[in-house]
C-alpha cells in the first residue's frame, strides 16, 4: 500500500445508514486496510510458496505440472503460508460481518421505522408471501454473511441489507464508489458509450439484493420502468426504502424467484440484467433462470450479466487463486459458474449461442476520492472489473 | 430489543461448516483473537491522537491530568457496556463455535455435491 486508502467515511449516507461513530469507523478502515494489506503484501506470497516449494515438489512427484486448479488445490492443501493466509482471509470477512452487524444492530429500531415510513405508501414494493427460498440459496450463508440476505432475526428486521450496504466499502476499499453501486453505473456508462441509441423501455434486474444495480440503471434510463426482483424479503424491503430515500422511483422491487417468473409477458423486457448473480445460482437453476431470461426478452433486446472472469484460459494457479470463494466463503457454486460455457449455455436455453459477448465493465468511481480502479494488486474474486457477458437477441 | 440481544445478534454466524485453515484450532481461535485485538488497538489508537489533537489545539488539559483522570459514575457505567461490547467482538470465535456445536450445517463441498446435476 504505497499510497493512502479512503475513509469509510467517503461513502454517500443516504437516509437509512446508521450513525457511525468514530470508533466504529476506525475499525471499518483497519478491515478495509487489513484487505488490502492481504491482496498486496500476503497474497503474493501464496504464490512464491506455490512456485518454490509446491510446484517444485509436485513435478518431482508426477514427472508433470498440475493440469486444473483440483490438483493445484491438493497440492497446496497443507503448506502452512496458504493456510495463514486464507485464515486470516476467512476471519477478515468474519469481523467485518461481526463489525457490521453491531453497528446496524445499535440503530436498528430507527432504521426499522424509517424503512416502514418509506414504504408506507407501498408504490414501490410487491411482496408475496408465498415466495420459497431455492435450496441453493438457503444452503449456506452466501460470503459467509449471517443470516445472508434473506433471515429476519426480529420482525420488519432489515439488518442483514443495512450491514452489507455499510459494509461492502471493507472487501472493495471503496472501489465501488460512494453508493457502492459501481456495477450498475459500469453497466449504464457502457450501455451509454457502446449503444448511445439503445433506450429500453422496460428493464427487468435479477437478484437485485439491496438494488445498489438496479438504482443507476433506473437513474441511467429515467424515463424507463425498471423491475427488481429477488428471493429476499428484507433485502427488498431495504432496497425499496432505499431506492426512495435517494429519490428514485421508477422501480418497482419485486419478491419473486427468478426461476418462475411466470407472472411476466413473453417478450415484455427490453433489458435483462444480473449483477453478481449467477455465481449463487447452481447448475439447475442456471438453465431455468436464462430460459426464463429468453422468455421475457424482447427481439432486439439485450440480456448481459456482470460477473468475476471466466476460468478459461488462465493459468492452473490463478484459477486455483480465483476459486478460493468456492469452498473458503460460502460460494458453493463460484467454481462451477466460472468453469461453465458461457456460450454453449446460452444455446442450451434458447439463446444463439454463437451472437455471446464478453467485455469488460470497469467501476466508474469518483477518483479523487477513491482512487482508480484499476491500481494495485487485484484481490481476486473481489476486484470491481468486471467480466460482463450477454446477448442480443 | 435489549443489549444482550443486539449483542447476541452481532455475532451470529454465517451458516456453513467453517473450514479450517491451521494445525490446530486453538492456534486458529487464538490467531482470530489477535486479529481482533490488533483491529481494536488501531481504533484506540487513532481515538488517542484525536484526542491528543484536540487537547493540544485548545490548550485544555495537559498529560498530568489525563494520567490521573477519575471517571464519573455515569461515565463508569458507559464504560462497562463499552466494555461488554468489547468482549463480545474480540471473544466472536468462540461465541461462533459454541453456535455451532448445536448446529447440523452441511459442508460447502457437500452443497456443492448437491448441487450438481
Amino acid at each position: 500500500m504505497a499510497k493512502s486508502l479512503p475513509s469509510w467515511s467517503a461513502l454517500d449516507k443516504h437516509e437509512l445508514f446508521p450513525q457511525v461513530k468514530s470508533d466504529d469507523v476506525s475499525r471499518l478502515n483497519f478491515l478495509t486496510h487489513l484487505n488490502m494489506h492481504l491482496s498486496g503484501n500476503v497474497l503474493p506470497g501464496v504464490k512464491t510458496a506455490y512456485e518454490t516449494q509446491v510446484l517444485p515438489e509436485f513435478k518431482q512427484q508426477h514427472g508433470r505440472e498440475p493440469q486444473d486448479r483440483h490438483e493445484v488445490r491438493e497440492a497446496m492443501d497443507d503448506n502452512s503460508y496458504l493456510q495463514m493466509w486464507s485464515a486470516l482471509r476467512r476471519n477478515t470477512m468474519e469481523m467485518r460481518h461481526q463489525l457490521g452487524r453491531s453497528i446496524v444492530l445499535k440503530d436498528s429500531d430507527i432504521v426499522t421505522t424509517k424503512v416502514k415510513n418509506l414504504l408506507s405508501a407501498g408504490d414501490n414494493i410487491v411482496l408475496d408471501d408465498n415466495c420459497t427460498l431455492p435450496y441453493n440459496v438457503s444452503a449456506v450463508d452466501v460470503h459467509c454473511q449471517p443470516g445472508c440476505y434473506y433471515t429476519e432475526y426480529f420482525e420488519d428486521d432489515v439488518t442483514v441489507a443495512n450491514s452489507y450496504d455499510i459494509g461492502i466499502f471493507v472487501t472493495t476499499a471503496g472501489l465501488l464508489g460512494g453508493l457502492s453501486d459501481g456495477g450498475g453505473q459500469g453497466l449504464g456508462n457502457w450501455l451509454a458509450k457502446q449503444h448511445p441509441d439503445f433506450k429500453p423501455k422496460r428493464i427487468l434486474d435479477i437478484g437485485c439484493t439491496i438494488g445498489h444495480n438496479a438504482v443507476p440503471l433506473a437513474q441511467a434510463f429515467p424515463d424507463a420502468e425498471v423491475i427488481a426482483i429477488d428471493v429476499a424479503r428484507p433485502s427488498l424491503r431495504y432496497a425499496a426504502a432505499r431506492a426512495k430515500a435517494l429519490g428514485v422511483h421508477n422501480i418497482t422491487f419485486m419478491q419473486m424467484d427468478a426461476e418462475d417468473m411466470a407472472e411476466f409477458a413473453d417478450e415484455s423486457f427490453d433489458l435483462v440484467t444480473t449483477a453478481m448473480f449467477w455465481h449463487e445460482a447452481c447448475d439447475r437453476s442456471m438453465i431455468s433462470i436464462l430460459t426464463g431470461i429468453n422468455r421475457v426478452l424482447k427481439t432486439g433486446g439485450l440480456t448481459i450479466s456482470l460477473e468475476q472472469p471466466q476460468y478459461t484460459d488462465k493459468p492452473v494457479y490463478e484459477q486455483f487463486i480465483r476459486d478460493w470463494d468456492t469452498l473458503n466463503n460460502n460460494e458453493p457454486y463460484w467454481g462451477r459458474m466460472h468453469e461453465r460455457d458461457l456460450a454453449q449455455w446460452h444455446s442450451e436455453c434458447g439463446f444463439d449461442g454463437s451472437k455471446l459477448f464478453e467485455t469488460g465493465v470497469i467501476s466508474k468511481v469518483d477518483e479523487n476520492i477513491f482512487g482508480k480502479a484499476d491500481e494495485g494488486g487485484e484481490d481476486f474474486g473481489r476486484a470491481p472489473v468486471w467480466n460482463a457477458f450477454g446477448i442480443w437477441k | 430489543m435489549d443489549f444482550a440481544e443486539k449483542l447476541s445478534l452481532a455475532n451470529t454466524r454465517a451458516k456453513g461448516k467453517r473450514p479450517q485453515y491451521l494445525q490446530d484450532k486453538q492456534t486458529e481461535q487464538v490467531m482470530a483473537i489477535t486479529m481482533a485485538l490488533a483491529m481494536e488497538l488501531h481504533s484506540t489508537k487513532e481515538r488517542l491522537a484525536s484526542l491528543e489533537c484536540l487537547l493540544a489545539d485548545k490548550g485544555i488539559i495537559s498529560r498530568d491530568e489525563l494520567d490521573n483522570f477519575q471517571p464519573s459514575a455515569t461515565e463508569t457505567a458507559k464504560r462497562s457496556l463499552d466494555t461488554q461490547e468489547y468482549l463480545n467482538r474480540i471473544l466472536l470465535v468462540l461465541d461462533q463455535e459454541k453456535q455451532a456445536m448445536t448446529s447440523n450445517d452441511k459442508s460447502v463441498a457437500e452443497v456443492l455435491e448437491e448441487l450438481k446435476d
